[in-house]
């Protein structure tokens, strides 16, 4: 394998990864028949969240792995935290979904920009290589242990999601609360602690994105985008975590490809081709979105609750 | 005989009491008193209020006199800043009214940023290619109908799926704005690879009121949206097409059971709200910026989705519900310029150090917005529903009264 190549899939990877960590968040929150779109905020927020719990122990004696623990911790908890607001507002205020989640984006965002002016990256810059661990420094250095942490994630959840009883459940929740709830589910528990964990991982995408692929301040800036291509992803993959994590990476591959095509190939494309190729993931998205609604097959639909407030007495 | 309704009685009591009853349950409201909605509404937007200046307060060292003061003065201090204002209004309303029929037909439009987009990037096409080889007057109709064009297919494209196939509109318009925003980036590039970020163009500016002083550019756009809304209130209300739509809205079968073609409506709606989209589009390009940019929109599609839906779809209302959003945005962003070297004390500063920034970040007033429009989101659980708290009497009351009737 030439070199050139390995490097541009090393550079793929991280891409892949922090689109694979949101859109496993989104997965498990649409599984419990709740469009969030507020997924850019929350990402941002955890991102955001780590950076200042990193600066807060910045000098402390911790020793590396607990200061590694708590960042992740924390992102996880803030990004659970906006997960309750949005399950309070939807599941028990029974507010319109696409129009709370657009606040929650408007407020992540804000927030995060609000918050990262009191950063400073140089206090932040020494767990770089703590989350690097173990190729902090080599052109391996994005794939270190939070890549495999996601992958493992990623089994993990489509293992529970399809062969566990509570997957099970909140399949049943996201397809037909009300049968769910006929049959004794209980369906607001599920639908909180669904959105609340979903979140809580798609913030860790957040967390990936600055402090293992960017490592900069100016990273906060270019993680809402990350987010939509998340909420992408998702519908790319079907609902299906697996297939998440190739989207993900042919996502990766679409992202940074024109900086690799010319040494690669020797195609040299002007610098305008960067942006068809990144309009890529989304007209492959709208493409899978017209084809699954064409072929209409059950298990590739969007679950049948999606976006769809669920009231008891409704039925 | 007594005796033993008094122990069916005692009998009933306790089964209640051992069944767990929740402190109050939810039950949704048949109607409410106008009066009553609003006056719920006017609670949660000072409840927001009151949580705002806690956040500015505690957060941002901004004392509420402070902050209310820079609100209002931001808004209205000076002609300048009201003009403004009326002006940021006009074109969040403008994209509201835009994508209100959609709404009202229960299609989730939230592509309104990437209609509005095309609009602007197929006014400036326009001016690329045609500017100073035709006419002024012409060059605006052609930047006009292609701007209508353009939106109006952004729009019908999702559309089009949904009715034949029943994609999933929401995503697919959302995606749709991703595209037109990557379109623009290739396009501003392919012009000029050397200088991506475009200058104004000299031509194709319009100014429906040259006479007026300083302001006739914000007055072109104020009077063209205000006319659409007025429009798009009677078309809405008092059209055929209008009921069509509330029809298809309410009940999809009802509509094909009295004969509307669902699938029809849906695609010329569409087609309808894009076309709105790329006239906002159109009149941003034409009237202010004279240019494209990725920030033509300025994420405003997104918000206008808040103001229809805050608005309950009602074009009139709309007016209110785009001047609270445009008064938070201006009036907030006045904070900043206000507070500019103030040295804010708070446990992120302080864990900073010595390095900490003086004075307010900008991003404050989108903060504050957010927080104003959770409440109002909030808010609209108690105008369709409400609590029951639960009476303590009530069992027994109602085991006698059946035991009367017996």
């Amino acid at each position: 394998m030439s070199e050139a190549l390995l490097n541009f899939i090393l550079n793929a990877i991280p891409v892949g990864i922090t689109l694979l960590l949101g859109a496993l968040g989104e997965i498990i929150v649409e599984k419990a028949g709740h469009l969030n779109l507020g997924i850019p905020g929350i990402m941002c927020m955890g991102g955001a969240g780590s950076c200042v719990a990193l600066q807060m122990m910045a000098g402390s004696k911790l020793h590396p792995v607990l200061i590694v623990l708590i960042a992740t911790i924390v992102c996880f908890l803030v990004g659970t935290l906006m997960g309750l607001l949005y399950s309070f507002l939807t599941v028990s205020l029974r507010a319109n979904q696409n129009v709370t989640g657009l606040v929650m984006t408007t407020f992540g965002v804000s927030m995060t920009n609000y918050v990262v002016t009191y950063v400073s990256w140089e206090k932040c810059q020494y767990a770089l290589p703590y989350f690097r661990y173990p190729f902090g420094g080599s052109i391996w250095q994005y794939c270190g242990w939070m890549v495999a942490f996601a992958i493992l994630l990623t089994l993990l959840v489509s293992f529970v999601l399809k062969k566990t009883r509570v997957g099970l459940h909140l399949r049943a929740v996201g397809e037909n609360p009300g049968a769910a709830d006929a049959v004794g589910i209980k369906v607001t528990l599920y639908k909180y602690l669904a959105t609340c964990i979903g979140c809580g991982i798609s913030a860790l995408g957040g967390l990936y994105y600055i402090m293992v692929y960017v490592g900069s301040q100016e990273a906060y800036k270019s993680i809402e985008p990350m987010g939509w291509l998340a909420v992408a992803l998702v519908i790319f993959a079907l609902w299906r975590p697996v297939l998440a994590l190739v989207g993900g990476l042919l996502f990766g591959i679409f992202f940074v490809a024109n900086s690799y095509l010319p040494t690669l190939f020797g195609w040299h494309l002007g610098l305008e081709m960067t942006y068809l190729l990144k309009m890529l993931p989304y007209v492959f998205t709208i493409l899978v979105l017209v084809i699954i609604s064409i072929r209409n097959k059950k298990e590739n639909q969007p679950p049948a609750g999606l976006g769809v407030p669920y009231f008891r007495e409704e039925r | 005989m007594s005796k033993v309704k008094s122990k069916v009685k005692s009998e009933a009591r306790e089964k209640k009491k051992s069944a767990h009853e929740p402190l109050f349950h939810v039950a949704k409201r048949d109607r409410i008193p106008f009066w009553k909605s609003i006056l719920i509404r006017f609670g949660a937007v000072l409840l927001a209020i009151a949580v705002c200046i806690l956040f500015a307060l505690i957060f941002a060292d901004v004392s509420p006199d402070m902050l209310i003061k820079s609100m209002v003065d931001g808004t209205f201090g000076t002609e300048r800043r009201q003009w403004l204002t009326a002006e940021a209004l006009a074109r969040l309303l403008g994209i509201a009214l835009a994508l209100t029929p959609a709404f009202v037909m229960r299609f989730w439009n939230i592509g309104g940023e990437g209609q509005v987009l095309m609009g602007a990037l197929a006014s400036v096409t326009c001016v690329i290619y045609f500017g100073g080889k035709v006419s002024e007057p012409v060059l605006l109709l052609m930047m006009l109908a292609a701007a209508l064009l353009a939106g109006a297919l952004w729009g019908f494209i999702p559309s089009f799926f949904k009715a034949l196939w029943n994609s999933n509109e929401t995503l697919f318009t959302l995606m749709m704005n991703y595209v037109a925003i990557q379109l623009i980036e290739f396009m501003l590039v392919f012009w000029n690879p050397k200088h991506p970020n475009m200058d104004p163009l000299p031509h194709g500016h319009l100014n429906l009121f040259p006479s007026v002083e300083h302001y006739g550019d914000e007055l072109t756009m104020i009077v063209i949206i205000f006319a659409v809304a007025l429009l798009m209130f009677i078309y809405l209300r008092y059209s055929k097409h209008g009921y069509e739509i509330s029809v298809v809205g309410e009940s999809e079968n009802t509509a094909r059971y009295v004969g509307i073609s669902v699938k029809k409506v849906t695609m010329r709606t569409m087609a309808l709200s894009g076309l709105l989209c790329g006239l906002v589009g159109f009149l941003i390009v034409a009237v202010f910026d004279n240019s494209v940019s990725t920030e033509t929109a300025g994420g405003l599609g997104f918000t206008a989705i808040m103001v229809s839906w805050m608005a309950k779809f009602n074009p009139l209302v709309m007016i209110g519900t785009a001047g609270i959003v445009a008064f938070l945005d201006k009036g907030a962003a006045c904070l900043n310029t206000n507070l500019g070297s103030v040295q804010i004390d708070n446990f992120l500063t302080r864990s900073m150090g010595e390095n900490a920034p003086t004075g307010i970040p900008t991003d404050l007033p989108n903060i504050l917005v957010a927080i104003i429009l959770f409440f109002i989101v909030g808010c609209e659980f108690f105008i369709n529903y409400q609590l029951k708290f639960r009476k303590f009497e009530f069992g027994s009351k109602k085991t006698e009264r059946k035991e009367e009737a017996k």
